[in-house]
């Protein structure tokens, strides 16, 4: 029982942790795609999408090359601080907001892109600059699709399972969490104790997508 | 106040927008039909589009030139733009809008809630408003920045007759009271005859006819032919 709980904290923390890291960035591109017009967006965006489509095994492979001892992130990270990432709970934070981000930058896009331009413009001729804009106008207009996508990229981090076993393994009491522990389970053949972590699984992200959808419905009204 | 462009020159997706223009009259009307290029040239005047070539001088200074090297932004040209729905911020009260550009030198609060009738709806939010209501605060807005140009761009579009026939009065006495001189686009001759006192016509980005609004817009009588 005492596991149960430790296993579904540390996948909420994991996921809650790994949103709020890609928060910044993923509302920032979002919003220089859907306003901004820059040599290499296509490619850009086509690369941010990748983790979406490529197996989430294959990114967790390219993560475990980058962040072993030897890999280049890794290793620099190893001689110069003595910092291990590979099979800890830093991997799996890393893998999640990595296999989450895409997520969170489309839904913001389309969160920015639903901001009328005119409204914008208006409030630069009322003697606004662009910082105070962007705070006033443009953020709160697209808060709710924002949230939406912060839930959304929460969501999708509470089952991330590919990436994660690849670069952080299951390592009981550091890396497990709900899917890696499910997958363990039934290696194991106990189903039934996987199938209790299946329903806390499908509790937790019930909750976060109904919110997601709450927001958006009331944002349209 | 005048407003000169000069040698201006945008393409637009249909034609070329090309003007030698200065407005200097209280109340300049621009007409032409849907895509003469109106709404273009306000924007180039805020500072919210980029000619090509070319240009625009506020009160005898340039604020966009030298292909672009001289560009006051919109929030430094000291000109309030009023769009055609108002374009209201929806996540704020009626007066969180208003506020919104307020600043000292512009004219006080209590004379823009008499003139434009908004006192009584500043709790409420712009959804709940209606066509007039909207463009009344729009315009309440703009005026507590305290510009010294303003650009009214269709205030009465969509309104049906009767909205019109009520808001009208109140762009009057906008003019008459807060003597801000004002650029007023429109497609509505009779419009540009009650608020205008000169009016400049486009047509395709190109300026057509310009003069005394009674004078450019002589009734056209119906023409029978003789018979025989």
């Amino acid at each position: 029982m005492q596991e149960l709980t430790h296993i579904t904290l540390f996948t909420v923390a994991v996921a809650a942790l790994a949103t709020v890291l890609i928060l910044p960035f993923g509302v920032g591109l979002g919003w220089l795609l859907a306003r901004k017009r820059w040599p290499g967006k296509t490619l850009v965006e086509t690369l941010v999408a990748l983790p979406l489509v490529i197996p989430p095994v294959a990114t967790g492979l390219i993560l475990l090359k980058l962040l072993g001892r030897r890999g280049p992130v890794g290793g620099w990270l190893h001689e110069r601080f003595g910092v291990d990432v590979v099979f800890t709970w830093v991997a799996v934070v890393l893998a999640t907001a990595i296999m989450a981000f895409p997520l969170l930058v489309r839904t913001a896009r389309v969160a920015f892109e639903g901001v009328p331009e005119r409204l914008e413009q208006v409030a630069r001729t009322l003697g606004a600059g662009r910082v105070r804009v962007w705070w006033t106008v443009t953020l709160p207009l697209a808060r709710r699709g924002l949230l939406a996508g912060a839930l959304l990229a929460f969501a999708r981090g509470l089952g991330e399972f590919g990436a994660t076993i690849m670069v952080a393994g299951y390592v009981p009491g550091e890396t497990a969490t709900l899917s890696l522990s499910i997958y363990h389970l039934v290696q194991l053949g106990r189903d039934a104790e996987a199938m209790g972590l299946v329903a806390i699984s499908a509790a937790i992200a019930f909750a976060a997508v109904w919110t997601g959808e709450l927001l958006v419905r009331r944002g349209r009204t | 106040m005048s407003v000169r462009l000069e040698g201006l020159r945008l393409a637009t997706g249909a034609f070329e927008l090309a003007l030698d223009l200065h407005f200097s009259a209280p109340v300049t009307g621009l007409f032409g039909a849907s895509g003469s290029g109106k709404t273009t040239v306000l924007e180039v005047i805020a500072g919210l589009r980029r000619p090509d070539a070319g240009q625009v001088f506020i009160d005898g200074r340039v604020v966009w030139g030298c292909r672009g090297k001289v560009d006051t932004p919109p929030s430094r040209r000291g000109v309030g733009y009023v769009p055609q729905d108002g374009a209201l911020f929806p996540h704020l009260t009626v007066e969180d809008n208003l506020r919104y550009g307020l600043r000292g030198g512009g004219p006080s609060w209590a004379k823009v809630a008499e003139v434009l009738g908004v006192g009584d709806l500043l709790g409420r939010r712009p959804v709940t408003l209606s066509g007039g209501e909207q463009r009344r605060v729009a315009l309440g807005r703009a005026l507590l920045a305290g510009p010294r140009l303003l650009l009214l761009d269709e205030p009465m579009a969509g309104l049906d007759a009767p909205l019109r026939e009520r808001l009208l009065p109140y762009i009057r006495r906008t003019r008459d009271e807060f003597g801000v001189p004002m650029i007023y686009v429109s497609h509505d001759a009779d419009e540009i005859v009650a608020l205008c006192d000169e009016v400049v016509c486009l047509e395709r980005g190109a300026v057509t006819r310009r003069g005394r609004p009674n004078e450019v817009f002589v009734p056209q009588l119906p023409r029978y032919g003789l018979p025989g």
